[in-house]
């Protein structure tokens, strides 16, 4: 048991090294902010492109991807070791590549005709097209498969009339990954349908929505009469649920942790260590070092739960199922921990913004942690995946299971 | 990327886990339970047969000479199947404490009898009710001499030899304590059995007037070599609390999926599957955390203080979350004599409480964040 590369990753370390040194800056310390609004900074997104060109030119943009495909056909071993070293230089984010090169074009890959995929592929991972995912909905959240967009058979194409919400990065997005209904007379797994389209067609409104922290990383879409080809169709009619299925798969495949916006257990000792409570520094009070422990035996076991996962991998082996707990503990962890350092801050813990301790950390992590414990997947969902393919227990009782959607009761 | 035992390990505690299955099945645990005894001195002489007390000590001291992974493996089993054995006291603590502080002489004489299951020692560090620090210690050793009362010694009934933290001079806090070692057999000594949570896991009084004891490691050395102990036997014992805790949780999966109620099995509602999915985030971090303080102990890390603390809490929050919550998933018949659930329910905190509790450690632990974060 030990924490050392194997020296196929060491050599793989050392050439990742070299070409960051020689195309990047080290990366200095930056002061956390909101944690779910800060990756997606407009301002940003013309650096970000030109990083991600650079990326893909080299073969690490996805690097278990062919070459030629902005990859070099690596293992995920490699993919994890060139993201840690690359958190060591001062790069652009390149969170708004995620969900497209994560999930959309993967679906692209293993669904579309050659055709598709050699318009698609290539200019996602070189960035110069970003992509969206089009799928939750107003009635349609946690249960997806309920969602109530139409798109209707219209000569060769379609027509496409409905709102999506909870849409990351559909603002920068150049095109969406779209699953609509196009049959709403059968059980609602079955009448789904998977489209691809550009976020420019006419008829299609993206308005921000604002959150509660007064951030706006997400969006609500408005389908008006759009229409679009019957080629851009991602599979078979009625068979969206199983594309669906391949896209969520691949979000699973991160290797995660990191989502807490640099606001963990160091920062609320950092707080503790000045702040004069009741009965002397808080560092010196029980209490406080009781919940101090309490998150960082959390934080610690993410993060060696984490060195399992990559040993598995650097056995080549299948990781296995723990790495399903991260988001779960992370966000309600993020959120406790803020909320208790504003008990500390005191009066002043009703500040926020630079007049705040900490230039507001705390609070700013407090007002985006509800929206963490929701976005992909609640903590409500991921207790029943880990129920139900961890531990193998029964699904829920779905009582619209057999209904057609048309017949559902909705409630309003 | 190396953080996960061998195939070689992992075999080890595959082949402990089937002998356990075999030979300690609760029915071992409830025979105590209704008054066999303190431990099962059956179960203890086959696995000294099959060396598993001698699996840290090196070979030149009578053990196997494999190592604290090997170790880990076994404790985890050990725990799964509530095993009602001396083993903590003896491997983790006495022969531990003998280890670190002994000389030569005295890993000579005691080590190679532990490793064949003939010598049980203990370790005793409480004199009652309260925190465990260098003010509470009482008991005092001078001149060869012990003088004091020791309570909640585990496995003190049993014990041949114990190792006793006292007091060997007026010299203010730790600097006055030191390590002394002693035959439980010898003069000057009255044990008494008190009870205790778990009755699998039993545990004495001792009361020492005047008895013939040894220094054990250099004198005014003792609170920090207990501290050593003590970390190294906090990562032994969450491997036993991880491996309780699993225990728990597959318990009560089976427990839900064949019981009925309103027409379905239990394990069909949401409250019983996210209770079921704390219980498995849970224990999945403590078994981390555990895994980072093998590691740590087995390579003597600078980390080890620190490594065994969150192991420590870590672990011991989660089997006390799996065994009480196994106990609810399982209803009426959970919280009776008849079910196993109270077998862990009481372990889980018994193992909670047997190296000083959660508050203690959780100290311990922001202390050496200070201190890591200091340097």
């Amino acid at each position: 048991m030990d924490f050392e590369d194997s020296p196929e990753e060491a050599a793989f370390r050392a050439e990742v090294r070299a070409w960051l040194d020689a195309n990047a800056a080290p990366r200095v310390e930056r002061e956390a902010g909101n944690p779910l609004d800060e990756r997606l900074d407009s301002g940003q997104m013309a650096k970000a492109k030109a990083w991600q060109k650079k990326r893909a030119d080299r073969g690490y943009a996805r690097i278990t991807w062919p070459l030629g495909m902005g990859g070099i056909a690596g293992t995920p071993m490699q993919s994890i070791i060139y993201g840690q070293e690359e958190t060591k230089y001062d790069v652009p984010s390149g969170a708004a590549f995620a969900i497209g090169l994560g999930m959309c074009i993967p679906t692209v890959m293993a669904y579309c005709g050659e055709e598709t995929r050699a318009r698609y592929v290539k200019p996602a991972v070189e960035g110069a097209e970003i992509w969206c995912q089009l799928f939750s909905e107003p009635a349609g959240g946690s249960d997806v498969a309920a969602l109530r967009t139409r798109a209707e058979k219209n000569g060769d194409g379609w027509t496409i009339n409905g709102s999506k919400i909870w849409t990351t990065g559909a603002q920068f997005s150049d095109y969406g990954l779209l699953l609509a209904r196009t049959d709403p007379t059968v059980p609602k797994h079955k009448g789904l349908t998977m489209f691809y389209l550009s976020m420019t067609t006419p008829g299609v409104e993206v308005r921000p929505i604002r959150q509660a922290s007064s951030g706006s990383g997400f969006n609500e879409i408005f389908f008006t009469d759009v229409r679009i080809a019957d080629s851009q169709r991602v599979g078979e009619i009625g068979q969206g649920w199983q594309v669906a299925l391949t896209t969520l798969m691949h979000e699973r495949l991160a290797v995660g942790g990191g989502q807490g916006g640099g606001i963990d257990v160091p920062q609320l000792l950092q707080l503790a260590r000045g702040l004069e409570l009741e009965d002397g520094p808080a560092i010196r009070n029980a209490a406080v070092r009781e919940k101090i422990a309490d998150w960082y035996v959390r934080s610690a076991g993410l993060k060696y739960t984490t060195l399992r996962t990559m040993t598995a991998l650097s056995r080549s082996q299948q990781p296995g199922p723990e790495a399903s707990i991260a988001k779960i503990v992370v966000a309600s962890k993020l959120q406790d921990l803020c909320a208790f350092a504003l008990e500390l801050e005191g009066e002043a813990g009703m500040l926020s913004g630079e007049e705040a301790p900490m230039h507001g950390m705390f609070q700013s992590g407090w007002l985006g942690a509800p929206g963490l414990r929701i976005a992909g997947g609640t903590d409500e969902i991921l207790r029943n995946i880990i129920a139900e393919r961890v531990l193998g227990l029964p699904g829920d009782v779905r009582v619209d299971k057999d209904v057609p959607f048309n017949q559902v009761p909705t409630g309003r | 990327m190396n953080f996960d035992f061998s195939d070689e390990q992992k075999q080890i505690k595959d082949q402990a886990r089937k002998f356990l299955n075999e030979k300690c099945t609760t029915r071992i645990v409830r025979k105590l339970y209704d008054g066999g005894g303190n431990f099962d001195p059956v179960l203890w002489a086959q696995i000294a047969q099959l060396g598993w007390m001698g699996t840290a000590i090196p070979e030149e001291f009578g053990g196997l000479g494999l190592g604290y992974l090997e170790l880990c493996v076994i404790a985890e089993e050990l725990g799964r199947a509530l095993a009602p054995v001396p083993f903590s006291s003896t491997v983790y603590l006495f022969a531990e404490a003998l280890l670190i502080a002994g000389t030569d002489d005295q890993k000579r004489r005691l080590l190679p009898g532990i490793a064949r299951g003939e010598i049980v020692g203990t370790f005793a560090r409480s004199e009652g009710p309260g925190a465990v620090t260098p003010k509470t210690i009482r008991t005092g050793f001078r001149n060869g001499r012990l003088s004091g009362t020791k309570i909640a010694v585990a496995d003190g009934m049993d014990a041949h030899c114990a190792v006793v933290l006292a007091r060997g001079s007026e010299e203010a806090g730790a600097r006055g304590l030191h390590l002394a070692l002693v035959d439980l057999n010898g003069a000057g000594i009255r044990r008494e059995a008190v009870a205790t949570l778990d009755p699998s896991r039993g545990a004495a009084r001792l009361v020492f007037d005047d008895a013939d004891a040894e220094a054990l490691g250099a004198l005014g050395q003792g609170w920090q070599l207990a501290s050593r102990v003590l970390d190294g036997a906090a990562v032994l014992m969450a491997f036993e609390q991880v491996g309780g805790a699993d225990a728990c949780l597959a318990m009560a999966k089976d427990y839900a999926m064949t019981r009925y109620a309103f027409g379905r099995p239990i394990a069909s509602f949401q409250a019983i599957k996210h209770k079921l999915a704390d219980m498995y985030v849970n224990t999945e971090l403590a078994r981390s955390n555990a895994y980072y303080g093998a590691w740590a102990l087995s390579t003597d890390a600078r980390e080890l203080p620190l490594a065994a603390a969150a192991a420590r809490v870590s672990a011991t929050q989660a089997f006390d979350y799996a065994a009480k919550e196994n106990t609810q998933t399982h209803g009426g018949i959970g919280f009776t004599w008849e079910a196993d659930c109270h077998f862990y329910y009481k372990r889980s905190r018994q193992l909670g409480l047997a190296l000083g509790p959660q508050r203690a450690w959780k100290d311990k632990l922001v202390g050496e964040l200070e201190r890591s974060n200091a340097a």
